[in-house]
């Protein structure tokens, strides 16, 4: 069984986004990175990017694959979880503690699209 | 790992309950659901590099050719010389199309009966590279007659597991009995018999690492899976089998050897042989004589960041050069390495070429593409 957060909003692509005023700290599910298996590598974006809603910002590399991550609201990059360079599998351990960008959204209402944690819970187990 | 079936009915090998009652993560490979892990590709991959691992090799293709003229029928599709190479041994090469491109890469067995040969091809070319041989079968261009010989698809018939690593002879010559195991030089079999069934123990492998190669019927298979896993043997998925044989510097039919890539272009020309007549010769010759458009490198990238099949390989000023045809983080090696299809004139040794991953472009140099150091029984 994978672990679902309470309080947070979540993403059709499995990213998790915790609200804390006009910043959004972005990370993967607990599911994601189950599917994912061990992760050997976090492609980051750069602090001062610009951002879309539904564009890649990086990517999560196990040994076999890579996967696209999709910002689930758009805003400039304020902060990337520099960790994670030297330590990918901090996601495997705790998907929800390690979070990986922070982004300054340009609109808010965006948040609105986003699942809710019974939502998100209900959809993956469909 | 590029040969997935997504349509149409997926076999199943002798061992895939094992496979699933043991947790493994299934997927489609080559038309068999087959295991790709089944705790972690990392454990897996260092069980076989300092200890012992097992593969379930069940869906290889086991051919057999026989009769008074096997041995010239062989020779003629093989690119490899097996004249002159005794009972017992194995030889590694390709069978080519006219124009020199790859039908597959094959295992030739050389056995203890006169004019007898067994091919192993890859599960993937099993129907393809039958009706292959069959229809070069069907014309002896010397003496313009079918050649004499039987050809047999037996692949149904046979399993085989491949246990691999530092202490693969300790496992099967204390673990399955099989003493003359020990004596087995690389690339050499032996004929031997498990409950009145017929068992070959070959010393090959895809991992770079020294082991063994076990062929016997389904159901043996399955007893000495049981036996090997009692006794600790760490079952490996092919996700490790892609990682070991790619750190190795093997190749892998549908990645770095297909119709498109010749064994010039992959850098096999030492398993082809030209002083006797093969189907390809005539266009390998050309190729190796005027030299081949592409080569197959190994690079090395300096980041973490992994080049995948498919990921453009460029020059400095953003020119497309190549492409990779596998790449990994080297768990071994701790290095980001691929094999990339790349313009001959960018093949030489530390030529800097960079891999465009994503939105970033990251440099790196032409190496040499074993990049393990390989432990094979001398």
């Amino acid at each position: 069984m994978s672990k679902i957060m309470e309080g947070l909003l979540y993403s059709e692509s499995h990213e998790w986004v915790k609200v804390d005023g006009d910043i959004a700290i972005i990370g993967v599910s607990d599911f994601a990175q189950k599917e994912m298996g061990e992760i050997t590598y976090v492609d980051m974006p750069e602090v001062d990017d610009e951002i879309g809603q539904g564009e890649t910002f990086g990517a999560l590399e196990s040994v076999k694959a890579a996967s696209d991550l999709y910002s689930p609201v758009s805003g400039v990059v304020v902060e990337v979880n520099e960790e994670l360079e030297d330590a990918p599998e901090k996601v495997n351990e705790d998907a929800f503690e390690n979070w990986i960008i922070k982004v300054r959204m340009s609109d808010k209402g965006e948040l609105d699209g986003l699942m809710d944690a019974a939502a998100y819970k209900a959809m993956i187990e469909e | 790992m590029s040969e997935v079936m997504e349509n149409g009915q997926l076999s199943k090998t002798c061992l895939y309950e094992k496979h699933v009652a043991l947790g493994a993560k299934m997927s489609p490979f080559a038309g068999f659901m087959m295991p790709i892990q089944y705790s972690s590709i990392v454990e897996e991959h260092n069980a076989v590099r300092g200890k012992v691992g097992m593969f379930d090799v069940s869906h290889m293709g086991e051919i057999f050719v026989e009769g008074p003229e096997a041995e010239a029928f062989v020779n003629y599709i093989f690119t490899n010389e097996i004249r002159g190479f005794e009972p017992g041994k194995v030889l590694y090469g390709m069978m080519c199309y006219p124009d020199g491109g790859v039908v597959d890469d094959l295992l030739v067995y050389r056995e203890f009966e006169p004019e007898h040969f067994l091919l192993v091809v890859n599960a993937a070319n099993i129907a393809k590279d039958y009706e292959w041989i069959l229809s070069k079968a069907s014309m002896n261009p010397v003496t313009g007659k079918p050649f004499d010989c039987r050809i047999d698809n037996a692949s149904d018939g046979w399993g085989q597991i491949a246990v691999q690593g530092p202490e693969a002879e300790k496992t099967v010559v204390e673990v399955l009995g099989l003493k003359e195991a020990a004596e087995l030089g690389f690339y050499t079999f032996y004929d031997t018999e498990i409950n009145g069934k017929r068992l070959i123990v070959s010393r090959t492998g895809y991992t770079g690492e020294d082991g063994f190669e076990l062929y016997t019927t389904p159901e043996e298979t399955v007893r000495l899976w049981d036996i090997l896993l009692a006794a600790g043997v760490v079952p490996c998925g092919l996700g490790c089998r892609d990682t070991l044989r790619f750190e190795a510097g093997l190749p892998l039919y549908g990645d770095e050897l297909s119709p498109e890539i010749t064994p010039v272009m992959a850098g096999l020309g030492m398993f082809c042989k030209y002083d006797k007549d093969f189907v390809g010769k005539e266009a390998l010759l050309l190729q190796k004589s005027e030299g081949a458009p592409k080569k197959l490198v190994g690079i090395e990238i300096e980041d973490k960041a992994i080049p995948r099949a498919g990921y453009p390989v460029e020059l400095e000023d953003g020119t497309v050069v190549g492409v990779v045809t596998t790449g990994y983080h080297s768990i071994s090696l701790d290095k980001s390495i691929c094999f990339a299809l790349v313009e001959s004139r960018y093949a030489a040794l530390d030529t800097p070429l960079s891999i465009r991953i994503r939105k970033k472009v990251f440099p790196g140099k032409v190496v040499k593409k074993r990049f393990y150091q390989t432990n094979y029984k001398k």
